[in-house]
């Protein structure tokens, strides 16, 4: 009999009335990488909360090393090696690295926190997985991944045996991603055992070895890595065929919708950071905007939403001059945005859905009339849109705090398309969605093409700029240093211009 | 169990525990908690005059317990309406004093100037925070200092010559009513309970039926994706802060032309603009819950005046009460994990 450290048996977890686990069963063999894996709001963390105690299950039986446990909280987890790295860093900012991790378990000397001995044992394991942090950096100080590893040893420094790692890539950059596979490797042969939640395909082909699938709540089944593949997965998931491609025709573009000339904008500390850019996307093509993150991206885009002051420049949407107006002036000159990130900045979470769904609209007609709300007109457009968009919420009275990741994008893709903007500019609109959720919106901002409205796109994955964009802008530092077209370039020449290498350079390194 | 109906069960189950250890400490300093609950009843609706002194608490109440809770319902902490309730007040007992009007222009006048007064003091720290992004508590706790010493100054030099309170108001601007005196054998209950109630009908209106409404409550939520949205952020914290001083002017007025007729030099603040603060977390800072709120207070702040008198109990006891009430509610993640636990048990 093969020996499995966790046995979630049967699990069902219901919340007032909504199923959120409907018997699944996941069984973690030692030494090994198990993906959960399944689409956003299918109920992964749902299994995941269980299994670490902030969640009891309505039923099923939860083995620990063979033996029947009842994980009433998180700290019964915590003794039974069960640690959790998660999404979101639940992490003191001014607090220095190894403060973070003795947080709760803190070592003293007569009253007195000692945090010698800590920094000791924290370098120590620090070390033995090959993490490299530095016990003394402030959490402020140090980047993303970093602090996902002060996570990571978070765990460890509290004898975790089992480590639960909620969508671990989903902050990180490609570099970051690498290293991090890196340590997941180090911790199996150290004897951990790992369950990696992801929607990610490509991760688990490389690092896992078996693979449990879940489907709205309920569990597909589990299979081995080896034996399976990215297309089969994809099915098992959203339960139908998956193209990965994107299917399009060939762009017609016409005038131009928006066009920047010499645009200057300073970011938050005051630096230039977009430096007389100029762009031009016309009706009827998607204009993919590929750099690495931090080159001006998100200031461009502020730029052009009005959300922050150009310093110098032009941007005229249809001919008109829209620089430093307020941003319902450019909402309503025919601007519709997916901003990058949608709690700050695309919903009011303690709003209902379909408060939501007005968020720019709201003081038209027929939703205000002389200043009054008419919530009936509003939630009237809110069914119509979440039910054309396919937002899976109970109801359109649903606080938006309470919907999946995936499906708040939906509900912004469903407000913003439906607005019929002259041009949509989404911003990572697919960032932390599954390959379901992913290729729906692709869907929508190539339908928005096909209908002659004009589509700027921002992403820092490379594959999603190739399969969408008609034409890729290359920005680097504030400018863009080349207008490529999808089909005559490769992952490798546009990487290469990412990070400044001159057009002909990159072609010729390629070429070798 | 529906979050409403916990929202409903939170502040009855605080109150009841403030009551519940209200009386172990009565009973822990050898008083008769009996006695003292009963003089306390009595003092609140034993007498038809004390009924009409409950109301004329009740009233002032209200429009703090309103100021703070339309301000935190849009984001912000409004913890001045002390010192906007007492330049209200001041306002109107000067418009009072000054004008020979008939009824029917003075009063009203009278009651704007405390509104805009009110108003205007709020203006100062929701100008200051949304141009400057100074933290608007730390303005209002100095604006109340600054109301206070100023109106003093002002009782001193303009409404009297250096003596220690104004004249009476004109009875053109009084909100005195003979009908309600007659009614309550001569409390000083008076009309300004319909203008309480008609402003709590009014902030209900405004945050969940206008379009204004909306925004300021987006805004208060979330700047970043109001601003997104097209909302103007900085004018809607002003706007918000305005409002909050309108009802909070408005609490002066009450005072002003309605219990005392007059304004005086004060040594310390009035209390009812913190009071406000109470009233308005105890009524889950919605205007319903706010005048529900006021009543239970007002009743306990008229009835323990009974407490000595009647029991011997001194009536501060009724102070750590309402301090019970308030520390319960704050803490009411204690309560909500006993509801929790015990529907579950139910449930099981």
């Amino acid at each position: 009999m093969e020996e499995y450290v966790i046995e979630m048996l049967n699990i069902r977890k219901e919340f007032s009335g909504f199923v959120a686990n409907d018997n699944i069963t996941l069984q973690l063999k030692k030494g090994e990488i198990h993906a959960l894996l399944g689409e956003n709001g299918a109920g992964k963390s749902t299994l995941m909360n269980v299994l670490f105690g902030l969640y009891q299950p309505e039923a099923g039986e939860i083995k620990v090393k063979g033996e029947s446990v009842n994980i009433t909280d998180p700290n019964v987890a915590n003794d039974l090696g069960i640690g959790m790295v998660h999404q979101h860093f639940m992490l003191v900012d001014t607090f220095t690295v190894t403060e973070n991790i003795i947080l709760g378990k803190e070592t003293s000397k007569g009253g007195v926190i000692d945090i010698k001995t800590a920094e000791e044992e924290v370098r120590k394991i620090s070390e033995r997985y090959g993490l490299a942090v530095d016990p003394q950096a402030k959490i402020s100080d140090i980047s993303v991944g970093m602090q996902q590893r002060v996570e990571i040893l978070k765990t460890l420094y509290r004898g975790a045996e089992i480590l639960i790692f909620d969508e671990p890539t989903a902050v990180l950059t490609p570099q970051e991603i690498k290293e991090l596979i890196q340590i997941l490797k180090t911790l199996i042969n150290e004897g951990k055992s790992i369950i990696l939640i992801t929607h990610k395909l490509k991760e688990i082909m490389e690092v896992c070895d078996r693979v449990t699938v879940i489907r709205k709540g309920k569990g597909i089944g589990t299979v081995n890595v080896s034996e399976t593949n990215p297309t089969d997965l994809a099915s098992l998931m959203v339960g139908r065929e998956v193209t990965f491609k994107t299917e399009k025709t060939e762009a017609k573009p016409t005038s131009d919708v928006l066009l920047i000339n010499d645009l200057v904008v300073k970011d938050s500390r005051g630096v230039e950071a977009v430096r007389g850019l100029n762009l031009n996307v016309r009706a009827g093509e998607i204009v993919g905007i590929a750099g690495v993150d931090g080159n001006g991206q998100s200031e461009l885009i502020e730029a052009i939403t009005g959300l922050r002051k150009a310093d110098k420049g032009s941007i005229k949407l249809n001919n008109k001059e829209i620089l430093n107006l307020p941003p319902r002036k450019i909402t309503e000159s025919g601007l519709a945005h997916i901003p990058q990130d949608r709690h700050k900045h695309g919903l009011v979470l303690n709003y209902s859905v379909g408060e939501n769904m007005v968020l720019q609209t709201y003081y038209q007609k027929p939703f205000s009339r002389s200043g009054i709300m008419n919530f009936k007109q509003i939630f009237d457009k809110a069914r119509s849109l979440i039910s054309e968009f396919d937002v899976r919420t109970p109801s359109e009275f649903t606080p938006a705090r309470a919907l999946s990741g995936g499906n708040q994008q939906k509900a912004i893709i469903g407000r913003e398309v439906d607005r019929n903007p002259d041009i949509l500019i989404a911003a990572q609109p697919t960032r932390g969605l599954d390959v379901g959720a992913i290729e729906f919106i692709h869907q929508r901002l190539i339908d928005q093409r096909d209908n002659g409205k004009a589509v700027l796109l921002i992403s820092f994955e490379l594959e999603e700029i190739m399969n969408v964009s008609d034409r890729i802008a290359v920005i680097y530092e504030g400018e863009i240093v080349a207008v490529v077209d999808p089909k005559e370039t490769t992952e490798q020449e546009l990487g290469l211009l990412m990070a400044g290498s001159k057009r002909q350079e990159a072609g010729e390194e390629t070429n070798v | 169990m529906s979050s409403r109906m916990r929202n409903i069960l939170i502040p009855i189950i605080a109150v009841l525990l403030g009551v519940l250890v209200g009386t172990i400490i009565m009973i822990v300093s050898g008083y008769d908690a009996v006695a003292g609950f009963q003089a306390l009843w009595n003092g609140a609706f034993g007498d038809i005059y004390f009924t009409g002194e409950v109301v004329r608490q009740v009233t002032p109440y209200i429009l703090a317990g309103l100021a703070v809770a339309f301000a935190f319902r849009t984001g912000l902490f409004n913890i001045g309406v002390e010192g906007q309730l007492i330049v209200g007040w001041v306002a109107a007992v000067w418009v009072g004093v000054s004008f020979d009007l008939p009824k029917i222009f003075h009063l009203p006048l009278a009651v704007l100037a405390a509104a805009v007064a009110g108003a205007l003091w709020a203006f100062i720290p929701g100008y200051l925070k949304a141009k400057f992004r100074v933290h608007e508590v730390i303005v209002t706790i100095m604006l109340n200092y600054t109301a206070l010493h100023i109106t003093n100054h002002f009782i001193r030099t303009v409404l009297s010559d250096g003596k220690e309170r104004s004249e009476n108001i004109a009875t053109t601007a009084s909100l005195r009513s003979p009908f309600f005196e007659g009614l309550t054998e001569y409390s000083r209950m008076h009309w300004g309970i319909f203008i309480a109630i008609i402003c709590a009908i009014i902030m209900w209106f405004i945050l969940e039926k206008t379009t204004r409404g909306f925004e300021l409550r987006a805004v208060g939520f979330n700047e970043h994706a109001s601003q997104y949205a097209g909302m103007n952020v900085k004018q809607n914290i002003i706007l918000s802060m305005v409002i909050s001083g309108t009802f909070a002017g408005l609490a002066g007025a009450m005072e002003g032309l309605g219990t005392f007729g007059y304004t005086a030099i004060k040594g310390g603040f009035t209390g009812v603009g913190f009071d406000g603060i109470a009233v308005a977390l105890l009524g889950a800072n919605t205007a319903i819950g706010v005048v529900l709120a006021a009543i239970l207070f007002g009743s306990l702040k008229v009835g323990a005046l009974n407490m000595p008198l009647e029991a011997g109990i001194p009536n501060e006891l009724v102070d750590i009460i309402i301090a019970l009430i308030i520390f319960f509610v704050a803490s009411s993640y204690i309560i909500r994990w006993f509801i929790d636990r015990i529907s579950k048990k139910g449930a099981k």
